[in-house]
């Protein structure tokens, strides 16, 4: 039979084998693995069958932790059962691993691997998390690439069933889960006689079955345990051999050959690398050039790593080795070595049959997908060589602290001039990406030639730049790196080249195409003269077209995907023209065919109209250009910024040396600042002379790029430049006060919130608003120096402004400001205005999620100090954790101010008594309260600097603790309502006070918008592609039914006034408070300008309940805690669904089942609404513990 | 005897001159269960608006484009089922269900928005099985440079454009403002149309003085405006050979007989159904059935046009505007 080909990634090639050869699917998002879930759901909702003509049952679990537990007992109850996951779900998984394979049951994990947080979270790949498995009794399948990744799915499927051992299939996450690649796929047939149906019918014969009762899971005594535990040992003895016997059958089928171990290089080698993974790729092709001059080098590559079998390892190296190389892509501290390096060491001094038993060293690579390359290898090789090579050693890096790294020599390349090497900068939003893989899918499906993608993003959520790289060639394609030389690079947007060197890797003679706005004639002058000077140092062929208006003329907006990829075509010669717009249509076809013919027809008017757009550019041969790169940074940021921040944003980071990184993952705050991004293509430009001040524009602003500050002019320092804009404040309380809006032009994302809220028209034109998009150019220079200035304005003391109010509280500084959140984000504005009712003493723990990737993710960070240097101190310690990580937090923060106070009541002689008392009975409710308090604990300080004793040394360490802290627990709804409400919930119990803000989305927004239990009912969503059948938790009644914690429902666009007072009166609140802030997000498939003010549908429609339940107000008899503040819906919930792509989506996907839940919905919300309204009838008095507790102590007697 | 509804319009074989027009109502296979039953002579389906579908192709497409690499993390943020109804597909559906569950003819609905689109939706409408196709043609010329002869240029090419790919018969419901429209029906006489719909009323935007915005305004049609239609038919009926269907503001009888005697094939009502629902027609029909009892019609056939301008007693009534009293003779020109 002829072989089918598909271009896919590692994650589906993965997840096809999986789906047809499993009944039950329990999944659970998490990067990298997601799309494997995914792939399994949507298959699953459109009815796709597995081997035996059944859709398997795909059940998303609230945690890695419950999926494991669901496929345990899917298993015990005889269905063929899989997960997916990584990292931290795989951990999660362990405990339930040792007793799936402790009860010998069948299955296959697979796992895309990922880097184990540790001082860091990192989303990228490495074997940290697998290694962390070993002792679970699972065998470990390793892939090197997407090709293995199918195969090896099958070969772990068929295995698993053959030896009821449970498999780890395990593939480098990012590497080889998201590389695409060129695939022989495995047909049904192909699949079906690899899996032995006899050893399914055993599997069911020993489920649980009342008809033929047996009890597993018992507990065992120190009598028979040990026993128990190695009888199992002879399903270990065999599963290696039956493993070799399935890749042997394996082969036969396909013609693709496996082994446990497979050794490549000379025959004679005496330097032997050993590693597993997508390393592999790299080294082959360092090992393959170095035989061919002549070297005596050679690779084992290890397939099985679990069973171990030691001897066939050793047994596969070539017997004239004097050192092995072994290279692990984990690292565990203070061990003797990492472990693939321990077991070859154990597994040559066994069974060495050589004459003399080699040298065996081992270092670490590719953490968190460091680069790892062909030139890497062939540093460790060279290593090998010395006779005093590093017995442990790293490569990769460059450590100046320890001197463990290896250098290597880049000019080391092994890539075939006859493979064409491309590489395109986009940005997210321009479907760069997604053109790449379509030129990936166009040659690999549609010719002889092989293909390969891999996609390289930053960590921003606005503007993000992709990159590219993108490999076609008459030979597979294992090159698991990024390309070093292209021949061809394309910048998809004209103003990178003024942010990032893209030529860096473009290689003599290469094409450069730009997507630029001028003109063939025009264009040179325009480019910075960096990139002049490569271009003509590299004797470049430059190009040009103008993508967007081609993209503009053929009704596709700002896609300028299929102009680009056109072009690409063209220049690059892979094909004959024709032919290649031929097979671009084809391909539009093939993706786009569903989306309609206007879709169609649009593409191809792209594709037609591109060519003859595109222009070569007569290069001149000297340079012209005044135009510079902008340095990463400007020069007055810090030093640290300067040293290492700037490295890390002009892409440099990978040459950034171990010293100069924090050993504990410690980083300074307010850093966004100094990353000034430009991204927006049009920014709010502010009218003073229709301004009302309503102050909504900042206080909606996702990125704090939009200020307001009030002044006395007699005060300032500086002088205004002439452009700046002020008027005199309106209110009361500051006369003859000035104030302004201000624009931070750089940090801008261009989303449009503010011009959405803002109520003044202007009475002569009316789409003239106090606050208006302008295009960025026109206005940046100016508005830099507007926003300079405006920066120099200090803001007023706290105890000045009427925080509790829309006004003032955007009268005080945000304490976070410019995060990479996505623009118009629903999320970043409730943290933003809790830092300027809390910020300088926040202490935030932060769920894993979006917040805690544009609250923490490098190279810059968002939260910021105050001119005091006061501002929230910010950690992240897991996903699942961070309801307890927080009320830990609370616990030291009241230990502390425990022992203060009493430290301070034992120094009295030293502090004074007045001090001292004033210390101990401040009362820090208010502003005032707390600037007062801060001044006595400097008083303190000072009192305490010379004293000798050891109280006050100790007092002096926590003294900042009697100043009031704010503790937050933040994250999304998959933390709070799923994987995370568990340890929620014993926080609310406990009653401490904490606050916990929930930021709803509805959505797990981060990993790409997966359903959860906030996920309202008719949604589609990743995991309910389908539309989800069931309702919204209702997580604010749960938490409400202790009676004892503060709970809320906000929505900031429907009513700020209501969040604000509601944030006020929650941290005010001396117990537990959950505030649930309604988010919208890019995943409702909104349009994000106008999402503030499409919130107040949500509430007029009655999707959207906003509430308050204060304990403190139910403690009198006829109390009534709980306060309704929305009004009864009059929308109807469909006219609100419509205009969300997540509702109106099911509508094509599935009319009836539509019809069904919006009906089911609309009756929710009317039944939802009728009970909350009798509950705020409702009388409730909740016993205050406060009184009863502290009542006797504050009374005379009790002093006695 | 009983009088004879039955009309004939664009061919069709009417069992009555009472049509559903373009409506909620006929959009809905229950509801145009009802109108049958009630004893309607036709129905025609809600248009199917192509910058609607081009709008809502192009945003599906965009959701799921939407975020595509937004970050390393998100490949995207909706699932793309392999199946789903996109484009025209829902209103081909609805003509399909309507022709395999009505007995009377049901006329499908189209407004165009690109050249290419008149004539590709159109064909798409016959294939699905519709009796007849209503041009539903709304064209607002915002330009200063556009001339009223390129505006009637462009409903001509699409008529013919259309009539090229179809065998259908069609009907163009226009509006009334042309400079000579006795003119430009001929034209689209020529063009290939079978018949004319007067007239379309069109959905003037309103401003909301609460909310300060353009809100779209939809008003049922008054009694009123149907005089507008009887006069054009009245006119046209003697000078065109084609069909011609009145609609706007006929909300009882009388005025169903009023535009039959003018020369209307068929009659158009939907704001009175929205208002009484669709057993309404029943009564609608009994009173014309009385009134031609009453008046000793004996078809529809035979009052049809019996009033139209060249055969009613004073033709000059038609032609006059409103400011001008009725002219009254005090001779005549042989006594």
């Amino acid at each position: 039979m002829a072989d089918r080909f598909a271009v896919i990634d590692g994650n589906e090639a993965a997840a096809r084998v999986a789906h047809l050869t499993n009944e039950v699917v329990a999944i659970y998002p998490i990067t990298p693995a997601s799309p494997m879930g995914e792939h399994a759901d949507a298959w699953s909702a459109v009815g796709r069958k597995n081997l035996w003509g059944q859709v398997p049952d795909v059940i998303e679990m609230q945690s890695e932790g419950g999926a494991s537990g669901a496929v345990h007992g899917s298993l015990q109850a005889g269905a063929l059962t899989t997960t997916f996951t990584a990292s931290q779900g795989l951990l999660l998984m362990i405990p339930n691993m040792y007793k799936i394979a402790g009860e010998l049951m069948p299955t296959v994990f697979h796992i895309s691997a990922r880097t184990v947080a540790t001082h860091a979270l990192s989303i990228f790949g490495d074997h940290s998390d697998v290694m962390t498995a070993r002792g679970t009794g699972w065998a470990m399948l390793v892939s090197a690439g997407v090709q293995e990744v199918h195969d090896m799915a099958l070969i772990a499927q068929a295995a698993t069933l053959r030896t009821r051992v449970p498999f780890l299939h395990v593939f480098d996450g990012f590497r080889t889960s998201h590389e695409i690649n060129k695939v022989h796929v495995l047909t049904d047939e192909q699949i079906r006689s690899m899996i032995d149906e006899k050893a399914i019918h055993e599997h069911r014969a020993r489920a649980l079955n009342p008809d033929a009762p047996v009890l597993r899971g018992s507990a065992q005594n120190p009598d028979v345990f040990f026993q128990a535990r190695e009888a199992c040992n002879p399903y270990y003895e065999r599963c290696a051999g039956v493993v070799q016997e399935v890749m042997d059958e394996f082969a036969k089928l396909t013609g693709r050959s496996y082994h446990l171990f497979d050794y490549v290089g000379a025959p004679d080698a005496e330097r032997v690398v050993i590693l597993m993974g997508s390393g592999i790729g790299a080294a082959q092709e360092a090992v393959e050039a170095l035989v061919e001059q002549g070297e005596k080098v050679g690779l084992l590559k290890v397939r099985l790593y679990r069973p171990l079998e030691e001897e066939l390892l050793v047994d596969a190296l070539p017997k004239t080795a004097k050192t092995l190389c072994v290279l692990d892509r984990t690292k565990e501290p203070g061990a003797a070595g990492e472990p693939l390096f321990q077991d070859v060491l154990t597994a040559v001094h066994e069974f060495w049959k050589g004459e003399k038993e080699p040298r065996v060293i081992g270092g670490r690579y590719g953490l968190s997908s460091k680069e790892f390359t062909p030139a890497m290898v062939k540093g460790v090789l060279d290593e090998a060589k010395k006779d005093d090579a590093k017995r442990r050693f790293t490569v990769g890096i460059i450590d100046d602290v320890t001197h463990l790294s290896l250098p290597w020599d880049d000019d080391f390349v092994t890539e075939k001039d006859d493979v064409t090497r491309a590489v395109f900068y986009g940005l997210g939003s321009d479907g760069t990406v997604g053109a790449s893989k379509n030129s990936v899918k166009i040659i690999g499906e549609e010719t002889d030639m092989y293909a390969q993608g891999y996609f390289v993003y930053d960590s921003k959520k606005a503007g993000s730049v992709t990159v590219s790289h993108l490999r076609f060639g008459p030979r597979p394609i294992e090159s698991t790196y990024l390309i070093r030389r292209a021949n061809f690079v394309a910048c998809h947007q004209f103003n990178f080249l003024e942010k990032m060197d893209v030529l860096e890797t473009a290689c003599e003679g290469a094409t450069f195409l730009l997507n630029s706005p001028y003109g063939p004639d025009e264009v040179w002058d325009k480019i910075p003269m960096e990139t002049q000077r490569a271009i003509i140092e590299k004797k470049l062929k430059f190009y040009v077209v103008d993508g967007y208006k081609v993209a503009r003329d053929a009704g596709m907006g700002t896609r300028i995907n299929t102009v680009m990829q056109t072009c690409f075509f063209a220049l690059s010669n892979i094909l004959p023209p024709d032919d290649a717009i031929a097979k671009i249509k084809d391909a539009i076809r093939k993706t786009y065919g569903r989306r309609g013919q206007t879709v169609l027809d649009r593409n191809f008017a792209a594709v037609d109209t591109a060519l003859a757009s595109m222009h070569q550019v007569k290069v001149p041969g000297e340079i012209t250009s005044d135009i510079r790169r902008h340095p990463g940074v400007p020069d007055i940021a810090p030093d640290f910024v300067q040293r290492v921040t700037r490295m890390m944003i002009e892409g440099k980071g990978d040459l950034l040396p171990v010293s100069a990184l924090p050993v504990d993952g410690t980083f300074p705050t307010g850093t966004t600042k100094w990353e000034k991004r430009s991204i927006a293509q049009e920014i709010p430009i502010w009218d003073p002379d229709i301004c009302i001040q309503c102050s909504l524009c900042a206080l909606v602003c996702p990125h704090a790029a939009i200020r307001i500050n009030v002044w006395d002019p007699k005060t300032l320092e500086q002088q205004p430049p002439p452009t700046f804009k002020s008027m005199p404040w309106k209110g009361k309380e500051y006369p003859g006060y000035q104030m302004a809006v201000q624009v931070a032009p750089d940090d801008c994302t261009g989303c449009g919130a503010c011009v959405d809220v803002c109520p003044a028209h202007s009475k002569e034109v009316a789409k003239h608003k106090s606050i208006n998009m302008e295009p960025q150019l026109e206005h940046l220079e100016e508005e830099r120096r507007n926003f300079e200035f405006f920066e120099t304005i200090p803001y007023l003391p706290r105890e000045e402004v009427k925080l509790d109010s829309i006004k003032g509280s955007q009268l005080a500084q945000p304490l976070f400001e410019f995060s990479g959140a996505c623009p118009g984000c629903g999320e970043t504005p409730y943290i933003k205005l809790a830092t300027q009712l809390f910020g300088d003493r926040m202490i935030i723990a932060n769920a894993t999620g979006c917040s805690s990737i544009y609250g923490g993710n490098l190279p810059t960070t968002p939260y910021t100090v105050n001119a005091e240097g006061q501002g929230p101190a910010w950690n992240n310690s897991l996903f699942e954790d961070n309801a307890e990580f927080g009320l830990g937090m609370r616990l030291a923060v009241e230990a502390q101010e425990s022992f203060a106070r009493s430290l301070v009541d034992r120094l009295r002689g030293v502090i004074g008594d007045d001090l001292a008392t004033a210390l101990l009975e401040a009362d820090q409710k208010s502003e005032e309260g707390i600037v007062a308090q801060r001044a006595r604990v400097k008083q303190l300080r000072e009192k305490l600097a010379g004293s000798k004793e050891k109280d006050a040394a100790d007092l002096l360490a926590i003294a900042d603790s009697l100043v009031r802290r704010s503790v937050w627990i933040i994250g999304g709804d998959g933390w709070a309502y799923d994987i995370g409400f568990g340890g929620l919930d014993h926080v609310l119990a406990s009653g401490r006070n904490v606050n916990i803000l929930v930021l709803d989305t509805e959505v797990y927004s981060n990993t790409g918008g997966q359903a959860s239990k906030a996920t309202p009912r008719a949604a589609v969503a990743k995991f309910a592609a389908g539309g989800k059948p069931l309702g919204k938790k209702d997580l604010g009644m749960i938490a409400m039914a202790y009676g004892n914690c503060y709970v809320a429902q906000v929505a900031l666009g429907a009513n700020p006034n209501h969040t604000i007072k509601v944030m006020k009166e929650a941290e005010a609140f001396d117990g537990p408070s959950l505030i649930i802030a309604y988010s919208h997000c890019i995943a409702h498939g909104i349009d994000m300008a106008t999402a503030f003010t499409h919130q107040k549908e949500g509430v007029k429609s009655g999707f959207i309940t906003l509430y308050h339940f204060n304990p403190d107000e139910a403690h009198h008899e006829g109390a009534k805690p709980f306060k309704l503040d929305s009004k009864k819906p009059t929308m109807p919930f469909e006219e609100f669904a419509m205009k969300e792509g997540r509702f109106a989506m099911l509508t094509r996907s599935n009319p009836d089942e539509a019809r069904r839940l919006f009906a089911l919905a609309q009756s929710e919300i009317e039944h939802k609404y009728e009970y909350y309204s009798q509950l705020a009838g409702l009388e409730r008095i909740v016993p205050d513990d406060e009184q009863q507790e502290d009542a006797p102590l504050d009374t005379e007697d009790s002093k006695v | 005897m009983k009088p004879k509804l039955q009309s004939d319009y664009l061919g069709l074989d009417l069992k009555n001159p009472v049509l559903a027009s373009a409506s909620p109502l006929t959009g809905d296979l229950d509801s145009l269960k009802k109108l049958e039953d009630a004893g309607v002579g036709g129905v025609v389906l809600p248009s199917l608006f192509e910058e609607q579908v081009e709008h809502d192709e192009m945003e599906t497409s965009r959701l799921y484009d939407y975020g595509e690499a937004n970050s390393a993390e998100v490949m995207g943020y909706f699932p793309e089922v392999e199946d789903y109804r996109q484009g025209p597909d829902e209103y081909l559906d609805l003509i399909r269900k309507a022709k395999s569950s009505l007995s009377v003819p049901v006329i499908a609905s189209l407004n165009g928005h690109s050249p290419g689109g008149w004539s590709r939706f159109a064909a798409m409408m016959e294939e699905a099985g519709a009796d007849a196709l209503e041009l539903n043609v709304y064209y607002v010329p915002t330009d200063i440079e556009m001339t009223g002869e390129q505006v009637e240029k462009r409903m001509v090419q699409l008529v013919e454009e259309v009539r090229e790919v179809v065998k259908l018969p069609l009907t163009v419901k226009v509006g009334p403002f042309f400079s000579s429209l006795p003119h430009m029906a001929s034209r689209l006489d020529f063009a290939g149309a079978d018949g004319l719909v007067l007239f379309n009323r069109f959905l003037q935007p309103d401003l909301d003085l609460d909310e300060m915005k353009i809100v779209p305004h939809l008003v049922l049609s008054r009694r009123e405006e149907m005089l507008l239609a009887f006069r054009w038919i009245a006119i046209l009926r003697d000078q065109v050979s084609i069909s011609l269907c009145g609609t706007s503001g006929v909300h009882d009888h009388l005025d169903l007989a009023r535009m039959l005697l003018a020369g209307a094939d068929a009659v158009a009502l939907a704001s009175v159904l929205l208002r009484e629902g669709p057993g309404h027609v029943r009564e609608i029909l009994d009173g014309l059935k009385r009134w031609m009892e009453e008046k000793e019609y004996e078809s529809v056939e035979q009052l049809k046009g019996s009033f139209s301008q060249a055969n009613c007693p004073d033709p000059a009534a038609f032609e006059r505007g409103n400011y001008m009293r009725a002219l009254t003779h005090f001779t005549s020109d042989w006594v």
